[in-house]
């Protein structure tokens, strides 16, 4: 990092490279017919996810949320008829600053009509050879990586198997409180790091991580979430899935995530009510991913650290 | 006793674990999209120089360790103690074996080492980045070879061993590097 704070943190070269990119990815989405949309970062609904928290504002009196995500913007449109379309611009999520995470970054999220997870995941294997030039893609299903790193199945060992499988490989200050958490711990800690430097899809993670996927039975007949991740050189960058669009299904996670936020003490949110009676009116079936841009960037700069491609991380800003 | 959370954690903060302080070395923040936060954390055993690494849950505390260095002169060793003094106060303080570790061989009176002091007392002692040590000890001198290479074992007066040109005889004084044992050069006679 420069020495004075004025100063933006990242070199101007990659600063320029972020311009490029920018600039490519509106030319990937424009030659393939999907649409740049806009939508408010500025929200009056937050997030569920129970492991993401808003940043909160104050709008009139009242309290807002900026989006730590486009993805209820983009699916009401979608359930609008807007067809095919994109979002890239800035996302806000409270906490969240280190090596690869900023508070604000910038976010792309598209979606595609008519396509499930599979399809989709082909388009991001595409979408990051052609951003970053490397030609080699692998995917494996969860299962199959668990398999092979750590030889066990996340989708059917015990919680007690799970937790002997981290105790092996790393070493601890708490005890997991559940078989996620163990997952989440292996595939963060040891999987990921391990993974080589070309780009790596994962599909069909566990239903309990289903977030806003859906759910249903792999050829082994086990319920995972179609959901998968992309990853290159071990770094996550895009996480998509084939879109729920079962309105009651999807007022049940709301309230779920709700419930365990409560049970954690985490803050609790309004959720996005206005998403619910989208599909209630009817959503296109759709797959959507969302991809972190700068992390995007560190890759095509061989940057380490986020703060070399934004030039005022939060520390400046 | 003061906390630190683990988003406040960075390098050189000195903090307890399992009863031992130990210093941060490395905290990042590991945190799967749709999944939990972590924090994966290098700390440094303050007692043993062993380095741990530890994956916390992120917003998990740990306490803060009563741990100060310390600018001292050393003084002398009494065969069981060496003993420090602080420059401005005069104060003293003798630190076992243990704590000053690999710095015992680098140790000549007078010089200023960095103590750690924890709860008050020695726990490691740095001793200065380069020390000027007379030679005790060597294989005899060959001259006509100072070009090229080739290097002998030499014993120093604080008893270290260093890698020495072969011109080097007994008596001179040279300056070394003491994070990594390297001879720097002859020491220039004030």
């Amino acid at each position: 990092m420069s020495d004075a704070i004025w100063q933006p943190s990242a070199p101007l070269q990659n600063l320029r490279r972020r311009a490029t990119l920018l600039a490519d990815i509106r030319r990937f989405f424009s030659e393939r017919q999907v649409l740049e949309m806009e939508v408010p970062i500025l929200s009056r609904r937050a997030t569920s996810d129970p492991h993401i928290d808003s940043i909160t504002a104050e709008c009139g009196g009242e309290t807002a949320y900026l989006a730590t995500s486009p993805e209820f913007g983009l699916k009401r449109l979608v359930a609008a008829g807007i067809g095919d379309c994109y979002y890239l611009g800035k996302a806000f999520r409270n906490g969240e600053a280190g090596g690869r995470h900023n508070p604000e970054f910038t976010m792309l999220e598209w979606y595609r009509m008519g396509w499930d997870d599979h399809r989709l995941m082909i388009e991001v294997g595409e979408f990051l050879s052609h951003i970053l030039k490397i030609s080699k893609v692998h995917s494996y299903s969860y299962r199959a990586l668990f398999l092979q790193q750590l030889g066990v199945d996340p989708h059917r060992a015990s919680f007690e198997e799970l937790k002997a499988t981290v105790a092996k490989v790393l070493e601890l200050s708490f005890e997991p409180a559940g078989r996620d958490e163990c997952l989440d711990l292996l595939m963060s800690h040891h999987i990921e790091p391990g993974m080589d430097e070309g780009i790596t899809l994962v599909y069909d993670f566990p239903a309990t991580q289903a977030a806003l996927a859906r759910v249903e039975d792999d050829e082994l007949g086990v319920p995972v979430a179609r959901r998968f991740e992309a990853y290159v050189g071990g770094m996550e960058l895009a996480n998509g899935y084939w879109e729920l669009t079962d309105a009651p299904e999807q007022q049940r996670r709301f309230e779920a995530d709700r419930c365990y936020r409560e049970d954690h003490g985490g803050p609790v949110y309004p959720y996005e009510d206005r998403l619910v009676q989208a599909l209630e009116a009817g959503m296109p079936d759709c797959a959507g991913v969302a991809l972190g841009v700068d992390r995007l960037l560190m890759l095509a700069c061989g940057a380490g650290r986020i703060e070399d491609v934004i030039a005022f991380p939060i520390e400046r800003a | 006793m003061a906390s630190y959370s683990t988003n406040e954690f960075k390098g050189g903060l000195k903090v307890m674990l399992d009863g031992d302080p130990c210093s941060i070395v490395e905290n990042e923040f590991v945190k799967p999209g749709k999944g939990q936060a972590f924090n994966r954390v290098k700390l440094r055993n303050l007692k043993t120089g062993r380095v741990w690494e530890r994956t916390f849950r992120s917003g998990e505390s740990l306490e803060s360790a009563d741990v100060m260095d310390r600018d001292m002169e050393y003084l002398y060793n009494d065969g069981e103690f060496f003993h420090f003094m602080e420059p401005e106060t005069f104060e003293q303080h003798q630190a076992d074996v243990a704590a000053v570790g690999d710095a015992a061989k680098w140790l000549k009176e007078q010089d200023t080492c960095v103590v750690t002091l924890y709860n008050g007392s020695p726990l490691a002692v740095t001793p200065p980045n380069h020390v000027i040590l007379e030679i005790t000890d060597t294989d005899p001198g060959v001259r006509g070879d100072t070009a090229q290479g080739g290097t002998k074992p030499a014993t120093l007066v604080t008893g270290a061993v260093v890698k020495v040109p072969l011109f080097l005889e007994i008596g001179e004084t040279i300056k070394v590097d003491t994070r990594t044992g390297e001879y720097l050069g002859r020491a220039k006679e004030d």
